[in-house]
């Protein structure tokens, strides 16, 4: 993608490495359509300058040929950029920014495995571009918030009610709003995510 | 135990009871942490293998990052690293240490974290 770091050196910069307290290794997904802000959001939060890996999107039969270095000249690569933030007590939690195409959608499952939820970001001038993403979410049972990222233009004549009907949104999911370039209005939206993941499992174990 | 379609087995390997052919080690994920392992290297391993041995002399990565730093797909790194560890030059681990696995406090160390970043 033309917004992903185009260049990262294979001799790591210093604090690229994990530090040594880092125990146990989280991840969120920053998902939504094309421009919608994830790679702002992950950078702005991100303590490592964001790292990218290019993905096939028929993964599994890549593997053996790219590591011969011979890649079948039809298979269509994407870039998934991610950021790191070390947390208080030696949690390390990742951010990965995934793109909702349902032709994603193995690419998807992979990145999904293991995520504590995802947090979906729509932009209220093309909210119907935010619907894939919201079904691969829903689909894969991922818990999950929705951030609208606010862009100048955006209309603002559209009540939460309206938005939450318009995205057919469940009365328990969290909805708020954020700048994508702000690091509190981002660590907000998380915390919006966060905050339901933790209300959702006491609930379930009360 | 029939039917379900290809994809990800229900249960992690990590979780399973084991069985007939418990295999050597973890699927390696994305979040598995690797570090170098104590066997020394050995003569003709493949450029590729190399560089990633290189790259974790440093410290420990998470493997998607050690698949970023080398600009190689996912799926190799998970085929490297693992052929790697099955000959000790390579430590893999799970993303969450299986003490902590379920733990209910994860999600409040995550939020309270997140709210130390604030500023
Ligand atoms: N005003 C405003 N602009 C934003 C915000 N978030 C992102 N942008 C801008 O929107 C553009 C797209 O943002 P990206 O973060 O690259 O979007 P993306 O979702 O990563 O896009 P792809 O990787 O192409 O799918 C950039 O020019 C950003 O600077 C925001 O909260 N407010
Ligand atoms: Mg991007």
């Amino acid at each position: 993608m033309a917004s992903a770091p185009s260049s990262t050196s294979a001799s790591p910069a210093d604090g690229i490495h994990l530090p040594d307290t880092a125990r146990d290794l989280v991840k969120i997904l920053v998902a939504g359509p094309f421009g919608v802000g994830k790679t702002t959001l992950i950078d702005s939060v991100s303590e490592i300058r964001p790292l990218h890996t290019e993905e096939h999107l028929s993964e599994a039969s890549a593997s053996v040929d790219d590591l011969a270095g011979v890649r079948d000249k039809t298979t269509t690569t994407v870039a998934i950029d991610f950021g790191r933030v070390s947390l208080a007590g030696g949690v390390v939690l990742y951010l990965f920014g995934t793109p909702g195409q349902e032709r994603f959608r193995s690419l998807w499952d992979d990145i999904a495995y293991g995520a504590l939820g995802a947090l979906v970001l729509v932009d209220s001038r093309r909210i119907d571009a935010s619907f894939d993403v919201l079904g691969l979410v829903e689909e894969s049972g991922l818990p999950y918030a929705v951030a609208f990222n606010a862009f100048p233009d955006a209309p603002r004549h559209y009540g939460e009610a309206q938005l939450r009907r318009a995205l057919d949104l469940e009365p328990g999911t969290p909805m708020v709003t954020c700048d994508a370039r702000d690091t509190n209005s981002s660590v907000d939206a998380l915390l919006a995510l966060v905050d339901h993941l933790i209300a959702t499992q006491e609930a379930v174990s009360r | 135990m029939t039917g379900r379609p290809a994809g990800r087995p229900l249960v992690p390997a990590y979780l399973s009871t084991g069985g007939v052919a418990r295999p050597s080690r973890p699927q390696l994920e994305r979040l598995s942490v690797l570090t170098r392992g104590d066997a020394p290297v050995p003569a003709g391993l493949p450029a590729a293998a190399l560089a990633l041995l290189d790259v974790l002399e440093g410290g420990a990565l998470a493997l998607v990052e050690a698949a970023a730093l080398l600009r190689l797909p996912v799926s190799a790194v998970r085929v490297l690293a693992a052929d790697l560890a099955d000959r000790d030059l390579v430590l893999a681990r799970a993303p969450i240490p299986p003490a902590d696995r379920f733990e209910p406090d994860l999600l409040k160390r995550v939020a309270d974290g997140l709210r130390a970043l604030k500023h």
